[in-house]
Formats: structure tokens, C-alpha cells, sequence
């Protein structure tokens, strides 16, 4: 493969040139993480002392992952999550898909209004302040609901769908419509199932975005055990009140760990998910973007 | 159309009853699909409309308590007082320098990245290079934040490593001071999104035909002369598609980010509008004033976004709609 076959001697130099930047890339895009994981693993105390550990754990711990899964206030804050994230995306998933699926159908009356209505969103939202006032006023505030009914539809996402449903042939419904279904039924039984690639990449970016978002838990709750890890993890981060961490789990009983080596062992847990389902969720989103820049 | 002839047209005669049962007999035909899209219309009146009626707000004296359509009116009070606000400068100028700075340094090297690639060889090598970096996209500002102010520490690799090389004597404090913040507002953000950001730029180019290429080869083009004059061209349309969408969101500046990482020491720098309405509005409680200059921000910036569309129309015959 890396023969000299036919190349010029600048367009070899130029070949391995280009690998070696490459490879600099993508060392610069891991290293960031590997040094957070290999800190996770070392010794807090040990950590603090010794110099910087830059490559492998010097002394190496379990302790700070020990520490992070003995923490309620952590643990709850995780639940939140995974309980937002899932939810979350199967009713965005459902609910969007579902809307589309009745646009894409050309005898809808009113399809063109409705499509009108929608449009208009992509360009006009209500900023901030009045949002979470109507938001307080629905009552939505320190709920868990909060997390989930202001972001279960997106008409930029129904774009998507409906590229995809316009493909589907009519035929495949028709043979059920005749068999006495209705349209819900339809869609549940027949345009939903042969839709997946495109339900995969929507549920994939919104369950990502679900995951990260720390600022709706920021904004919308002052409950302690409502805020999802995103949003603890904030707390310590940016307002630097890493003691917060140590408080939460008893008054730093345990000499091995400080805030810093409970922080990254907390950060990696955060990200675990991702980084581990992201290989086998890749070939979706490539696939999904697609779909979504074509409709532009 | 039919529903409005229904209303115009006299019940009494014939053609029209005969109209309106036929539309209404249509209507009932497709109850499940109109449920279903009506649905739809309710969450969009609810979570998109109604709260946008909230931006009279502007136009009052609401301090955060009880019925906001009851609050004195206020005028165009708040808006005035926007341009008397010392701070608004301060906060526009980091708005626009941090934009502009993402777009001359940010924009182009997705681009670059992309060229790059698609020389690689090694399919193989191609997509684990994709892979790797795509994946920064999917980590959240809290993490970065939390990676940044490790690696930024007074304590932390950036300062060991400096100071091993002797660059530095003493470790910098770099997120408490403000003249470091841009720099990383905008190093950490490509090291995020160039990657990702990349992947419409590859899907453009590998759509370029490759008999375009070997009729170049064949015309004696090499490597740079082939990326030059058929690479570039072809992706022209992509390129300025993603522009116009940049540009239109100059005034739009990366919230997530910069609420992990701004600070009260590097509040000079690191105070952009997005930033200044939630913290005037949540935390101090000028609901009123607050929502004024997001009105006032989101205006211009769907201005801009019409102004950028125009422009590339009339420059490449593509745009956005």
C-alpha cells in the first residue's frame, strides 16, 4: 500500500507528510481524553504530590471510581440522566416521526398551513427570559417534565423524516390501508418499522444532546435531586466549588482521593456511554447527515 | 380554500351544502392523519408561539413576580437604556470578536482538514482518521471544561510543560486572566468541531465523479493542480451554503461553552450577549431589560442571516431558500 508505484518523489513526500498530520490530529483529539482517564486511575493524594502523570497511572487506584458509585447525590444525578435521555428521545423520536408521517401524506388538508406554521419556527423563538417565563407559568419548573415536553418535537428533525417518508412506496400502504387499518396503525405498524436508518440517526443526536445538555437542568430547577450529572458536574467545573464534591461525599474521609481525581473519575463515567456506544452508532449519523443536508 | 368558500358561499343553496359535506366528509376520512398532524400544531402553538406573546415583557416594568400581562407598561424605556448601558460595548465587542475570529480561523479548516483527507491513500486509514476525530463532537462543554481547567491549572500540563521548556518561569493563571480567554474560546472549539464540521465537506467531495479526475491525470494535472481545479470548484456550492449559515449566526455565539468557562476574573473578554441576558435576567432579576436586548439581539441576527442569504445569491447562484 505504501509502495512507491508511480508517485513522483514530491507526491511521496507529500503522501507521508499528509499521514504524519494526520496522525498528529488524531493524537491531539485523544490525548485530551486519555490524560483525563489515566488520571481517573491514579491515586488522588498521590496525584497531587508526585508531578504530573502524563501517560500511565503511577499508582494505581479504584478508588476514586469506589467514591464516585458510593455517592448518592452523584448516583441520583445519573439516574436523571439516563431517565432523560431515554425518555426523552423515545417520546421525541415517536412524537416528531408521528407529525411527519401525517405531513408527508399529500391529501392532508391544510398540509400547506401546517408546514407554514412549522417554518416559521426555524427562524422565530421566543429568547430566553420569556421562554422560561411560560415555561414557570405551565408549571413546568422543578419538574422532571421539564426535561422532556419543551423538547419532544422539532420541526427541523420532521424535515428530516419527511425526506425519508417521501420515499416510501405507496403500495406499502395501500395493501394495509385496504386491509382495514387506519392511518395511526399505519404508521406504527408499517412506516415506522421500515423507517429505522432514519429513526436511528434522530434518536442518536437527540439522545447525545439529551445527555449533554447541562443547561436546561441549570435553568429550569433549583431541586438538587432533580439536576442530571451534566449539570452537577457544571457546578464543580465552572463554579469551582470542587469542595462540593468532597461535601457531598461525607467530609473526605477517604485520604486516597481529592476533588480533582473524584472530578475526573466522575467526568469519565459521564462520557463512558458515548465513547462506548459511538463506534457501532457512527455509520448512522454519517448516514442521517446526509439526509438532513440534501433538504439543506 | 374550501373552508373559506364554506364560510363566504349562503347555507341555503345546494352547491354549497353539497361543498361543505364533501369537504367535511373528507375531513372525517382523514381524522387519524389530522389528529396526528394537530398534535403537532398544538405542541408548536404551546412551546413555540405562546411563549413568544412573553416578549411584552420588553415594553414593561415586570420584576419577576405574578401576572406579567398586568405589569405597568414601560414603553420603549428599556430600549433606550440599552444605549446607555456602559456594558453593552464591552459585551458586543466580545460577541463579535469571538464570532469573527471562529469564522477567519475556524471556518477554513474543516475545509483544509477535508482536502487533506480525501489524499489519503489508505481508504482504511481515511475512515479511522474520521472516526477518531469525529468523536470530540459528542462530548459535552461540561467535559472540555472540565479537561481545560485541568490541563490550564497553575498546576497543570500546559504550565509543566512551558515551564520544562523554559518558556515560562512562573505557572500562568490562564482562565483568570481575561487576555488568555478568547484564545481558548476559540482553540478549544476547533479542536472540538473541525473533525465533525468536516464530514459535509468529505460527503461533497466524495460525490465529484472520479472520471473528472482521471481526465485531469490524463491532461497532465498533478496533486495540487487535481485539488485546485476540481476539488475546490466542486465543493464551491457547500462551502458557501455553510458561510451564509455561519455569518447569519455571528451574533450567536456558543453558549454552552462559555458559560463553563467564563469566570468573574475574565468577565472583560468572556461576557458576550447570550451570556449578559441570562445573567441580567436569571440572576439579577431585570427580567424587562433582559428580554429588550434579546429582542433587540434576535432581530438583527435574523437580519443578518436574510442579508448573508442574498448576498450568496447573487455571488454563486446558492442559497439557503
Amino acid at each position: 500500500m505504501w509502495t512507491r508505484d508511480r508517485r513522483t518523489r514530491g507526491e511521496w513526500i507529500f503522501d507521508n507528510l499528509n499521514v504524519i498530520a494526520m496522525l498528529i490530529l488524531c493524537f491531539a483529539t485523544l490525548y485530551p481524553i486519555w490524560y483525563v482517564l489515566v488520571n481517573s486511575f491514579n491515586d488522588g493524594t498521590d496525584a497531587m504530590t508526585g508531578g504530573l502523570i502524563y501517560w500511565v497511572p503511577r499508582k494505581f487506584s479504584l478508588e476514586n471510581y469506589d467514591t464516585v458509585f458510593k455517592n448518592a447525590g452523584i448516583m441520583t444525578a445519573m439516574g436523571i440522566t439516563v431517565a432523560k435521555t431515554v425518555i426523552g428521545t423515545v417520546l421525541h423520536v415517536f412524537f416528531t416521526a408521528m407529525v411527519a408521517y401525517a405531513l408527508s401524506r399529500k391529501e392532508l388538508i391544510f398540509r400547506n398551513g401546517y408546514m407554514i406554521m412549522g417554518t416559521i419556527t426555524l427562524f422565530f423563538s421566543a429568547p430566553l427570559i420569556p421562554n422560561y417565563l411560560w415555561l414557570r407559568d405551565l408549571g413546568l419548573l422543578d419538574t422532571f417534565w421539564v426535561y422532556i415536553f419543551p423538547f419532544m418535537f422539532s420541526f427541523f428533525d420532521l424535515i428530516i423524516f419527511l425526506a425519508f417518508f417521501r420515499e416510501i412506496p405507496d403500495g406499502l400502504e395501500e395493501a394495509a390501508k385496504i386491509d382495514g387499518a387506519n392511518d395511526f396503525l399505519i404508521f406504527v405498524r408499517i412506516v415506522l418499522p421500515v423507517s429505522m436508518p432514519v429513526v436511528a440517526t434522530i434518536a442518536l443526536f437527540h439522545g447525545v444532546w439529551q445527555w449533554n445538555d447541562y443547561f436546561t437542568g441549570l435553568l429550569y430547577t433549583n431541586k438538587a435531586d432533580l439536576q442530571p450529572i451534566q449539570t452537577f458536574l457544571y457546578r464543580v467545573v465552572a463554579q469551582s466549588s470542587s469542595n462540593q464534591i468532597l461535601g457531598a461525599t461525607g467530609g473526605a474521609i477517604n485520604r486516597k482521593v481529592t476533588s480533582q481525581s473524584i472530578k475526573l473519575a466522575t467526568m469519565v463515567i459521564t462520557t463512558l456511554p458515548i465513547v462506548v456506544a459511538y463506534p457501532f452508532l457512527q455509520r448512522y449519523f454519517v448516514k442521517g447527515l446526509m439526509i438532513g443536508s440534501l433538504k439543506g | 380554500m374550501e373552508a373559506n368558500a364554506e364560510v363566504q358561499v349562503p347555507v341555503h343553496k345546494p352547491a354549497s351544502g353539497r361543498k361543505r359535506n364533501r369537504f367535511l366528509s373528507r375531513f372525517y376520512s382523514q381524522r387519524y392523519l389530522q389528529a396526528m398532524a394537530l398534535l403537532g400544531v398544538a405542541w408548536m402553538i404551546l412551546f413555540n408561539y405562546l411563549p413568544m406573546y412573553g416578549i411584552i415583557i420588553a415594553f414593561k416594568q415586570y420584576i419577576g413576580i405574578g401576572n406579567y400581562t398586568k405589569a405597568p407598561w414601560a414603553g420603549w424605556e428599556h430600549f433606550q437604556a440599552i444605549f446607555e448601558d456602559d456594558l453593552m460595548i464591552q459585551v458586543i465587542r466580545n460577541t463579535l470578536g469571538i464570532s469573527l475570529l471562529k469564522l477567519v480561523i475556524g471556518f477554513p479548516i474543516p475545509i483544509l482538514f477535508a482536502l487533506f483527507l480525501n489524499e489519503l491513500r489508505s481508504l482504511r486509514f481515511n475512515r479511522i482518521v474520521q472516526t477518531i476525530t469525529y468523536l470530540p463532537h459528542f462530548l459535552s462543554w461540561v467535559i472540555l471544561g472540565g479537561i481545560l481547567t485541568t490541563w490550564l491549572a497553575d498546576i497543570g500540563i500546559i504550565n509543566d510543560v512551558l515551564m520544562g521548556l523554559g518558556f515560562i518561569k512562573e505557572p500562568i493563571f490562564y482562565l483568570s486572566e481575561p487576555k488568555y480567554f478568547w484564545t481558548i474560546v476559540i482553540s478549544s472549539d476547533i479542536w472540538k468541531e473541525f473533525g465533525w464540521s468536516a464530514i459535509i465537506y468529505i460527503a461533497a467531495i466524495s460525490s465529484i465523479s472520479p472520471d473528472l479526475y482521471e481526465a485531469a491525470t490524463i491532461d497532465g494535472a498533478g496533486r495540487f493542480q487535481r485539488m485546485r481545479y476540481i476539488t475546490v470548484p466542486s465543493i464551491k456550492g457547500t462551502i458557501s451554503i455553510l458561510f451564509i449559515l455561519a455569518v447569519g449566526n455571528i451574533l450567536n455565539s456558543n453558549f454552552d461553552q462559555i458559560l463553563v468557562l467564563k469566570n468573574q476574573l475574565n468577565e472583560s473578554t468572556s461576557s458576550v450577549i447570550d451570556i449578559y441576558v441570562y445573567e441580567i435576567g436569571i440572576k439579577q432579576g431585570r427580567f424587562s431589560y433582559s428580554a429588550a436586548v434579546g429582542l433587540v439581539k434576535g432581530i438583527i441576527a435574523l437580519f443578518l442571516l436574510l442579508l448573508a442569504n442574498s448576498f450568496s445569491k447573487r455571488m454563486n447562484q446558492s442559497s439557503l431558500f
